[in-house]
This record gives structure tokens, C-alpha cells and sequence, in this order.
């Protein structure tokens, strides 16, 4: 008998294991990037193509594209890792000096000990002194800061903490549309009610408040509205939202007693003339006491973009505004149980906001290669817009920030009936084909939400300047040849 | 106008206030308020303040190196010069350091460590740790499409499984004393606890009559789907014979239960008796109907072992017998949460691919690795043994020891009276007066009425804690 019911069905099986995990869906690693992945395989092994690279324009990963990491912080990340080297002559004084200090903060003096869960409290500090510095001296208190693995840690916590109650009162989450994917894939595993709220694509990607109220008055009706989440600057729109439509924004959240969750990972990401960073909490602050000491408010940054691009670290931290006590114990608590976040991405993080100063040995180079970076950006940025405008058929917003381009692209209808005939989206039909004839992945917006009807792609601006000529050369030839192909 | 404001700020909290019961379920572990007082006393004694003791160790947690564990040059070095490449033309590193961070760098995308990798890992890196996982089982075959290296790999699996309310609460069976985070990670999950009490008379071992009782009472509440062991136990140490891991995989196979195997202290086999054999290789050792249907999760990891990487965060989970649509739904989910720190992966790529011989950096390696291993345990057993008061079970592998402590009758009634835990209190007590910081029995569960001590003897300098505990 028992032989019997072991030949049988497996233990967990897609009936028998966690539904809401079945929903989870992750465009920016999914299904194109396997076949990308691949496609790169069949090259290696010598299968002709009509190109002789795959390039991997789907992922915000600045280094995997050639961008060269900041100097200074990888040598004290060295003398972190192997402290035999605080005697080696090549590595300047500050940075020795940051390096000692950083170890001191660790267990043993070791980058191999956990940390706290709640990260490691000189980091914290120095977390809590660089938001004071950016936010024109708004105070910040060091055990507000959370320091977490990568951003998205943070993001998840959040919504975990968040997320309660059954069917009419299930918690609903206001995101933007179109989204980065990690908040829809963790609202799903939650059981949580994704509430859209569209970003105006004929007005550069803004933020209407008007439509913020649309969506909670039909939310209501369903769910219990509770958060709502904003990407700034935007991601994969690249929109900077204006400092007035920040404080809109808050003013609503203030109104609708809804907690807000500001991601802020691309803050230092910002090109367009006329466009500046604000972050949620100076605005709040500078609104005076009747907004800064009731509205609720959790603030995202990492260590993967910026001028850093260190994705591999997974360092990032959140600070919490105006959290009631008893909830930040139960989020103290949570975070304890994934015990901390990698300690080398908490020294990076370190190195982040307590930069070299004027004055100290590594400054002038620290300061050259981060505008280096964040100028080369904004030129990549500026040329991809002014590009992929030229192409009947594709209009491209401005990138005003972040790290990629959401084009709309005209498909023809045939084009559209082919792709439902394959249940696919249109637009991964689109991108699909476009991998298979050139090598470029890029992401189907429908990854990422849109609007009905309507279609786009997002590619980063990431590859160096003459690769990305040719990418945007060959999507416009792709492009052409596509619409003539499906008239 | 006032009024109305008076109103917000005194309502301004409640936005958040009914968060999902499963949070509030979680229990704080007590480690904390001794962690928090040990850091006032590390402090108060850097600010001059007297105390009877010079020093505080705290060898409280599973952390070797913050009990004073050397981390292993090998392992610097190469991530040294993975994160500083300029160090690869200089003269400071051995060869083997060199070639080693090379071939890692060209691996990565833009030969940076800084890059995301691949969800499951760097291909090279899952490659080694099958050849490793083979070597370890003697030949058994392991495919780097079953190996995800993720940091935080038992969360993410059990993210898999725990679903359902009531009766339809998915449960999973846990070892009684266990690890307090794989506990509360379930709970906060929304999952049942389905404890089973490991015999300490025995040597802790593993009964199955007292499993089958643990398992028909959770049948009548909730849904068992998993049967979790620690093997070498943590924190009591045990070393499971392969008869032991033969009818563990039998009942699992019986009660239709998915098998999740920490196997993070693999390598601390302190008994020379004992031999560490894995679940994966007894599995396929049984053969067929066993070993090509009990579904297994197998967890490893940089943080324990010789290595004791703790804060790199590198570890691994290999799945064997898993359906493949859920294999799918595995690789999505893991993918969302982008990839494991590129330092930690490095870390597990030394753990499955050390130095051999005749290359430069051999001899100094296993050195480090033969310096941290087994020295202690036997002599801290024994000496746990000849105090009065003490008694503990042969320490046959991990890295803790877990005595138990005879309380006189006072003692427990005065904790009581405080609403703290016995054990709890005898911590306290002996941090504040020998500055000696070890955890409590409680946050791991323990039968009642019995009290325990947790503290890592993973460590070089056990002579010094062993007069403070003895005089105590």
C-alpha cells in the first residue's frame, strides 16, 4: 500500500503548493531574458545568427555594461575584506581611515560576523547625518534607518507589514502604472489588491492627483486602500516629479490617510534641464508640522544605481517617518528574522553617504569620476530620446532620470492578431522577434502595465555610447522592417 | 482649526495599526535584551567603568567570528582582489589567489563583482558546488539546475509551501530544542509550528515514535505538508547515523511529507565516531521507489563550517525530486528578488573548490580550517560535566554546546516571580557578574521544566571561558 502512495502525486505539486506564488510574474528576469540567455548558449556553441552578441538592454546593471566602478570605495572595500592590506602603501589615508572605522563596527572586526538585524549602527549613523545633509537639515534619527538587502528588501518588508484583513477590507496598494515589477510580484504573493493609478504619458509621465482620486474612489469599493507607493524618479518612465506635485501628493496621502512609500533608488539619476531631485521627506517636512508630524512615510535608496551601479552588493536601507511605536517593534521584529543584510553591502552603503570631502586625498578623483558617470548618463539618456524619436512609429518621452527609455510603439493590427493567435502580448511578439533577428533584449511593457491598447518597450541607456548608436540603429531597422513586414 | 489638528496627530498612528496577526505572532527572540545589555557593558568597559572582569566574550551567537574566529586568508584574499583588480599585478598575493579571482571576474558581466548574476547564481560557482555536493556523496550524481545559491534559502522555500487557514494551515514539522528563526520565519508566514521533541537521554536523537505522535495531533488542526531537520543539530549537536537518516526518509516517504534538511554544520563533525552522511545521499542509496520520489530540500551554507562567514550571506539549496512546473514557479519567485551578494557566492565557490595540493596557498589553508574545527568539544563537554549543576549530552557535531542546568528550586521561583525565563535569568546573571555572554535554552524551545545554556565553541580560545563558567 505504501509503495502505492508513493508512486502517486508528489507532495507539492502546483494544486498543493502556495497559489499566490503561482501569480508571481518578473518580466525584467522572465521569459525573454531565459530565451536571451539562451540564444547566447547557441552563439557559444557556434550556431550562426545574424548577429554575433546578445545585448542584455533589459536589466538596470550599469557595471555588466562596461561602467567602471568608484575607485574609492572598492579600496576600502578591499582593506574591509583583507585588513593585512591597511598596510599596504598604494591605498590613500582616507581611505584607510574609513576602512578602520568600518571594522570597528563589526563583530570580531569582521565583515564575516552578522551584523544587528536593523544594520550596522556607526552606518546607521553616518545613514541618518547624509539625509540631514541632503534634506537641508531636516532631522533624521538613526534608529528610523533600516538598513536592508538592496532596496527591494525594504519594499517587501513594507508591503509585509501593510498587508492584513479578508476580502472587502483586504489591503489594497496604489502603484503607479506603469510600475517596476517588484511591486506587483509582491503584492500578488501577499494577496494583496494592486491599485493602478496611471501615470499621463502625454504629459512627460506626470503624476495627475486627479487620477491618484479615481483610483482610491473605485479601490473603495473593493478593498481597503491603505498605501500608496511612488517611484521617483521613475522607473521605467524616468520622469523627476516636480517638488509641487511631490507636495500634492502628500497632501492627498494626508487626506486619505494613506501611507506613502517613496522609492528613491535613482535620486542622484537626474538629467533633464529643469529637473531636480526632491525627496519625499524634505518636501514633508518643509509643509509644515500639520503634514510632518502625521503623514507616514517609508523612503527607499540602494546601492545598485546612482553613479555607484554596484548591484552585486545588494546594499540599500528604508528610514521610516511618523511610524506608530508599535508597529516599528513588529518591523523590528520582522527584519530579525532574515537576520541582516550582506555586510559588504552595508559598508558600501557607508561609503555612499559619507563620501571623500574637500580637503581629503581622494576627493578630486572621487568627485571626477562621478560626474564622469553622471554626465556620460545624461548624454546617453539625451541621445537615446533624440534617436528612437526619429522613428515613425516610435515617440519617446524625455529621460528625464533613472536609467531607461519606455517608448510607445504603433504595431500594425496584423501584428496584433498574430501575437493573440500565440496567446502572447503584442509587445513581447515584438520584443521576441526583435531578439531573434538582432541579439537586443529588451523588456515588453506589458511587464510593466500601460494603458489599454497601447504598447511599449523599456531598454536601459546603459551601453557605452557607440554600442547603444548601433543598438538604436538596429531597433530603428528592426522597427521599419517590422511595420512593413506586418502591413 | 486646533481641535482638528489635536484630532490628527492623536489618530495620526492607526493607519498601520491592524497589521496581519501573523506578524504579532512572532515571538521576539530573547537574545536581544541580552545582546543590547552585553553591547552596554562592551561600551560601559571602553569608557574605564569597573567591573569584576576585564573582558566581555560573548559567545552567545552563532557567529565565529565575533567570537574571535579568524576568518580564512584564502577567502580575503581572493575577494581582495575581486573587489581591487589593480592588486592582481601587484606582488603582495599568492598565485593561486590571483588565478582564483581571475577566473571569477571574467565570470561576472563587465568582469564586475559589482554586476547582478544569474537568479540562481553564477554558473560557474553552481557548477563547483555540484561537483562538490558528488564528491561529498561519493559519487552521487547533483545537476547545477537543482542548485539555487541564495542567501535566506529556507524563507524562500517555505514561501513555496505555507498557505491555508484552520484545518488547511499548512504545517511542518520542526525538531524541539531547534533554531528560534526557522520558527518564527514560518509563523510570520502564516504557518503551524508542528514540534517534536528530539530525546535527550538519548544523545538527542531523533525517535519516530515520538514523530508519529507529534504528527497525528497536528493532523487534527492543520495541514501538514513538511518535516524540517537539523543535521548536525543545532543547537544540540547531534550527529545522525545512517540508520537514523533511513527511517526519517521512510516516514517522510509514508505520511507524504517534503523533506527540508539543514545541513548547514556538515562540516563540524566533532566525534570521530560520527560521520556526516546527507539526507541526498542515504535517499539515493536506498534506491527506487525512495529515491526517485521523496521530494528533499537540502541547505548549505559560508556562514558555518571553517569558513563562518556569517555576514557575507552565501549559502545554497539543492532540490531533489521536484516537480517541474513547481521547479518553475521556484525560479520566478527566487528571481524577484534579483540575486545572492556576489561576495557571499565567491565565498561558496572556496567552500566547494579549496585550494589543492601543490598549489600556494594549500598548506596555510587547511592549517586555518584544521585550527577551528573539534579541539574543543570533547574538553568543554567534560568540563560541563564535572560541575555541579551541569550535565550535557556528548557534543558530536555543530557548533554549539547546549547543557542542560539543574536549578535549585529557589532559583526557578525567583525567575518566575520576575516573569522571566529561568535559564533566561541565570544568563543575565552571569554576563553582569563574570562578563560571559551565552543564550538561553528557552528561545529554542525545550521540554518543560527543563533549562538549558547555548554558546559556541567553534572558537580558539577556549581556555579563557572555561575558568569563567567553572567558577560560576
Amino acid at each position: 500500500m505504501s509503495v502505492q502512495r508513493m508512486m502517486a502525486e508528489k507532495v507539492l505539486t502546483v494544486d498543493t503548493m502556495n497559489s499566490c506564488v503561482k501569480k508571481v510574474e518578473y518580466a525584467v528576469r522572465g521569459p525573454i531574458v531565459l530565451r536571451a540567455v539562451q540564444i547566447e548558449k547557441e552563439l557559444k556553441e557556434g550556431v550562426q545568427k545574424p548577429f554575433s552578441e546578445v545585448i542584455k538592454a533589459n536589466i538596470g546593471d550599469a557595471h555588466a555594461m562596461g561602467q567602471q566602478p568608484i575607485t574609492f570605495f572598492r579600496q576600502v572595500l578591499a582593506m574591509c575584506s583583507y585588513p593585512e592590506l591597511l598596510d599596504d602603501d598604494r591605498f590613500p589615508e582616507d581611505a584607510k581611515g574609513r576602512a578602520r572605522r568600518i571594522l570597528q563596527g563589526c563583530g570580531g572586526q569582521s565583515i564575516g560576523a552578522y551584523s544587528a538585524s536593523q544594520g550596522i549602527e556607526c552606518v546607521r549613523q553616518d545613514v541618518a547625518r547624509y539625509v540631514e545633509r541632503r534634506d537641508g537639515g531636516v532631522p533624521s534619527d538613526p534608529d528610523n534607518i533600516y538598513l536592508t538587502t538592496g532596496a527591494s528588501d525594504g519594499i517587501v518588508t513594507m508591503l509585509k507589514l501593510l498587508v492584513a484583513g479578508e476580502g472587502r477590507s483586504r489591503t489594497g496598494v496604489m502603484i503607479s502604472i506603469p510600475q517596476y515589477p517588484l511591486y506587483s510580484a509582491a503584492l500578488a504573493e501577499l494577496g494583496a489588491v494592486q491599485v493602478n493609478y496611471f501615470l499621463n504619458e502625454e504629459r512627460c509621465w506626470s503624476l495627475d492627483v486627479s487620477e491618484l482620486r479615481r483610483a482610491l474612489a473605485d479601490a473603495r469599493r473593493h478593498c481597503n486602500p491603505r498605501a500608496l507607493c511612488i517611484i521617483n524618479p521613475g522607473n521605467p518612465t524616468g520622469q523627476v516629479q516636480s517638488r509641487q506635485c511631490i507636495e500634492d501628493v502628500i497632501r492627498f496621502a494626508a487626506k486619505e490617510r494613506l501611507f506613502l512609500m517613496a522609492d528613491e533608488v535613482y535620486q542622484d539619476n537626474v538629467y533633464a534641464e529643469g529637473c531636480e531631485f526632491h525627496s519625499f521627506k524634505k518636501v514633508l517636512f518643509e509643509m509644515g508640522p500639520e503634514f510632518s508630524s502625521t503623514v507616514e512615510l517609508a523612503s527607499f535608496h540602494s546601492t545598485s544605481k546612482c553613479y555607484m551601479g554596484e548591484c552585486g552588493f545588494r546594499g540599500g536601507y528604508m528610514e521610516v517617518v511618523n511610524m506608530d511605536p508599535e508597529v516599528k517593534a513588529q518591523l523590528t521584529k520582522l527584519v530579525s528574522v532574515r537576520l541582516c543584510p550582506p555586510v559588504p553591502g552595508q559598508a558600501l552603503m557607508d561609503l555612499v553617504v559619507n563620501p571623500p570631502q574637500p580637503g581629503e586625498p581622494s576627493y578630486s578623483t572621487f568627485i571626477r569620476e562621478r560626474k564622469a558617470t553622471l554626465s556620460s548618463l545624461a548624454e546617453r539618456a539625451r541621445l537615446t530620446e533624440q534617436i528612437l524619436n526619429t522613428v515613425p512609429g516610435i515617440a519617446c518621452n524625455p529621460v528625464q532620470g533613472a536609467m531607461y527609455s519606455f517608448p510607445r510603439v504603433t504595431l500594425p493590427a496584423r501584428a496584433i492578431r498574430e501575437a493573440e493567435e500565440r496567446g502572447q502580448a503584442p509587445d513581447m511578439f515584438y520584443c521576441m522577434k526583435l531578439l531573434e533577428e538582432t541579439g537586443i533584449c529588451l523588456v515588453p511593457g506589458s511587464g510593466f502595465g500601460q494603458r489599454d491598447g497601447t504598447f511599449h518597450f523599456r531598454m536601459t541607456i546603459l551601453p557605452p555610447t557607440d554600442k547603444l548608436k548601433i543598438l538604436l540603429s538596429k531597433v530603428k531597422d528592426f522597427h521599419q522592417r517590422f511595420i512593413q513586414q506586418y502591413s | 482649526m486646533k481641535n482638528e489638528n489635536n484630532r490628527r496627530i492623536k489618530n495620526k498612528m492607526s493607519v498601520l495599526r491592524a497589521i496581519s496577526p501573523d506578524l504579532s505572532r512572532i515571538r521576539l527572540v530573547d537574545q536581544d535584551c541580552l545582546s543590547k545589555r552585553a553591547a552596554q557593558i562592551r561600551e560601559a568597559l571602553l569608557q574605564g567603568l569597573e567591573r569584576p572582569f576585564k573582558h566581555l566574550i560573548d559567545i552567545s551567537l552563532g557567529d565565529a567570528h565575533r567570537g574571535g574566529l579568524q576568518p580564512i586568508t584564502f577567502v580575503r584574499q581572493v575577494i581582495s582582489a575581486c573587489l581591487y583588480p589593480s592588486l592582481l599585478d601587484s606582488g603582495r598575493l599568492p598565485t593561486d589567489v590571483k588565478s582564483r579571482a581571475r577566473n571569477l571576474l571574467k565570470q561576472c558581466e563587465g568582469e564586475s563583482v559589482g554586476s547582478y548574476t544569474a537568479t540562481c547564481g553564477l554558473p560557474k560557482i553552481q557548477h563547483s558546488l555540484s561537483e562538490f555536493i558528488s564528491r561529498r556523496d561519493r559519487g552521487v550524481p547533483s545537476s547545477p539546475e537543482n542548485i539555487f545559491i541564495t542567501s535566506g534559502s529556507q524563507q524562500l522555500v517555505l514561501r513555496l509551501f505555507v498557505h491555508g487557514k484552520g484545518s488547511l494551515q499548512t504545517g511542518i514539522m520542526t525538531p524541539v530544542p531547534s533554531s528560534p528563526l526557522f520558527n518564527m520565519a514560518l509563523s510570520s508566514l502564516g504557518g503551524a509550528v508542528v514540534p517534536y521533541h528530539l530525546c535527550e537521554e538519548e544523545g538527542w536523537t531523533l525517535r519516530l515514535d515520538e514523530m508519529r505522535r507529534a504528527l497525528a495531533t497536528a493532523r487534527r488542526h492543520c495541514n501538514p505538508m513538511g518535516l524540517y531537520v537539523i543535521n548536525p543539530g543545532n543547537p544540540v549537536g547531534q550527529v545522525q547515523s545512517q540508520k537514523s537518516i533511513e527511517d526519517v526518509i521512510r516516514f517522510a516517504a509514508e505520511e507524504k511529507l517534503f523533506l527540508l534538511a539543514d545541513e548547514v554544520y556538515q562540516d563540524s563533525v566533532h566525534d570521530p565516531t560520527a560521520e556526516f552522511v546527507s539526507y541526498k545521499r542515504v535517499l539515493h542509496e536506498m534506491g527506487p521507489p525512495y529515491s526517485n520520489t521523496v521530494e528533499l530540500a537540502s541547505f548549505n551554507s559560508a556562514s558555518k563550517g571553517f569558513m563562518g562567514e556569517c555576514g557575507l550571506r552565501g549559502g545554497y539549496v539543492e532540490f531533489v525530486n521536484l516537480d517541474s512546473a513547481v521547479m518553475g514557479h521556484i525560479y520566478t519567485l527566487f528571481s524577484t528578488e534579483a540575486c545572492t551578494a556576489v561576495m557571499g557566492q565567491i565565498a561558496l565557490d572556496i567552500m566547494a573548490n579549496p585550494p589543492r595540493s601543490g598549489d600556494a596557498s594549500y598548506t596555510a589553508f587547511f592549517e586555518n580550517r584544521r585550527n577551528t574545527l573539534n579541539n574543543n568539544a570533547k574538553r568543554v563537554q567534560e568540563t560541563l560535566n564535572s560541575l555541579d549543576g551541569m550535565s550535557c549530552q556528548p557534543i558530536r557535531g555543530g557548533i554549539y554546546a547546549f547543557p542542560q542546568l539543574h536549578l535549585p528550586a529557589r532559583a526557578v521561583a525567583k525567575a518566575e516571580e520576575a516573569g522571566v525565563a529561568p535559564d533566561l535569568l541565570y544568563c543575565m546573571l552571569l554576563l553582569e557578574e563574570m562578563g560571559l555572554c551565552v543564550g538561553p535554552g528557552s528561545e529554542h524551545l525545550q521540554r518543560k521544566d527543563t533549562h538549558h545554556l547555548r554558546y559556541i565553541t567553534h572558537l580558539p580560545d577556549e581556555p579563557i571561558v572555561q575558568p569563567r563558567a567553572n567558577s560560576y
